[in-house]
């Protein structure tokens, strides 16, 4: 299974170019040093030693995507989410290659009040990294259907606050999955906002690199707990010509990563608190450890274009 | 002797009779101004406990949140709404009408509960 070649490979996750069970861990946990990346739909792993002992060449994308900071925060399992969210700024901005730019999957705030969210924008303005794009959690839709989080974070997007942009030819598709929930129910995407995806992604060419990011998770990671989106395969559908999909989401507070297909779903690490592995624990609420390991399990997710090819890398890194 | 025993039963029947008119008055008035039935769910670990519970029509029911994360108790045919519930926070409402009331956390909409008013 293990193959050295001289580029360093180390897994080729798909030797036959398909992944027979569609399912890959590439690290289980932040911090462990091991790069994803995707190339046409193809996952491999590379050292950390071997890759990106340079900075990407300039002109390749390369961003960051933060998750969670849940302001306003305040218990047991992490009793300064502020400190955590700065240590998470300090991390993005000692990258080897600066960052153009920022994601954040949402739960900024815990409770959708206008003083969280405040504290975060204040903390984020000291990323270098100034332009941030966001998608909101359930844990920003609290008032008003989220009127406080359209009204900052919002303008020209559609609908619950939707929206698509483009960054060296990577088109990026921000989602919303935490509106209008049905009792009983996971993550929705809903009808409307279905229509304009479908309409968004119709004309573009198939070899265009997608990249999507929504709160919850796009693939069924636990229903039990919630962790999954009801109508997401009907967005995914409208993914399939595409040669190169990577979904990227928050809410479950752990890394974890799937590849079906062409696309590879990667969720990242909180920056204030980490959750129990799926069904290890009677709820999915706030998973307490020692002090001392608090940043080991709490990080940030770098995305850098593979200098010379044409592949994502995906890079968790912890706090610690 | 039987004087003693007639005085005796006599009062011991006076007595029942007096206690009996007394509970019998003092029942009447316990109800007249008995207070609300009280009920209450807890919320902890991402559920409503207990998840369905029966009460009499004019009940109040009090969530009371214990979790270390937010929740909220919201009506699936909208009759009731909390505010975002933190920990140690309180939501009641009083069911005046019988039916079987379905809610969840609109927050985290895997946790549901049921309040049947009879």
């Amino acid at each position: 299974m293990t193959a050295k070649t001289k580029d360093g490979l180390l897994h080729d996750h798909n030797k036959d170019g398909v992944d027979r069970r569609g399912f890959l861990k590439c690290m289980a946990w932040a911090g462990t040093g091991v790069f994803c990346v995707m190339q046409g739909g193809v996952l491999k792993s590379y050292s950390m030693s071997h890759m990106l002992s340079g900075k990407a060449a300039p002109g390749e994308l390369s961003f960051v995507q933060i998750s969670d900071s849940h302001m306003g925060f305040n218990k047991t399992a992490n009793p300064d989410v502020v400190g955590t969210l700065r240590a998470a700024v300090d991390k993005i901005n000692a990258l080897p290659t600066p960052p153009e730019f920022m994601l954040h999957t949402g739960d900024i705030s815990h409770l959708s009040k206008p003083e969280e969210f405040d504290t975060v924008d204040q903390i984020l303005k000291g990323a270098t990294p100034k332009d941030i794009f966001y998608v909101p959690g359930e844990h920003d839709m609290l008032n008003d259907d989220g009127k406080g989080y359209l009204e900052r974070y919002a303008k020209g997007s559609k609908g619950a606050g939707w929206y698509s942009f483009d960054k060296k030819g990577v088109h990026f598709i921000g989602l919303v999955n935490v509106q209008n929930l049905k009792a009983g129910g996971l993550g929705t995407l809903g009808r409307e906002q279905l229509e304009w995806m479908e309409d968004d992604v119709k004309h573009l060419k198939s070899s265009t690199p997608i990249m999507v990011f929504a709160h919850i998770p796009l693939w069924s990671v636990y229903p039990e707990w919630g962790w999954g989106t009801e109508d997401s395969s009907q967005a995914l559908g409208y993914l399939k010509k595409f040669g190169s999909v990577t979904v990227l989401n928050g809410h479950i507070h752990q890394t974890m990563q799937k590849v079906e297909g062409n696309v590879t779903f990667h969720t990242a690490a909180s920056t204030a608190f980490p959750q129990p592995q799926p069904g290890t624990a009677p709820s999915p609420g706030p998973m307490k450890v020692p002090g001392e390991q608090l940043k080991s399990v709490l990080g940030i997710t770098n995305v850098n274009q593979v200098h010379g090819q044409h592949a994502l890398a995906v890079v968790d890194s912890s706090l610690a | 002797m039987s004087r003693i025993v007639f005085t005796a039963v006599f009062l011991a029947a006076f007595g029942l009779g007096f206690a009996g008119s007394r509970s019998g008055g003092g029942n009447f008035a316990a109800r007249a101004q008995e207070k609300p039935v009280l009920s209450e769910v807890k919320i902890d670990n991402f559920s409503f406990g207990p998840a369905e519970i029966t009460v009499r029509a004019g009940t109040t029911v009090t969530w009371i949140n214990r979790d270390d994360i937010p929740h909220t108790a919201v009506s699936t045919d909208k009759s009731f709404k909390s505010k975002v519930l933190d920990t140690d926070e309180k939501f009641s409402f009083t069911f005046s009408k019988p039916g079987a009331y379905e809610y969840f956390c609109s927050i985290h909409p895997k946790m549901t509960g049921k309040v049947v008013v009879q």
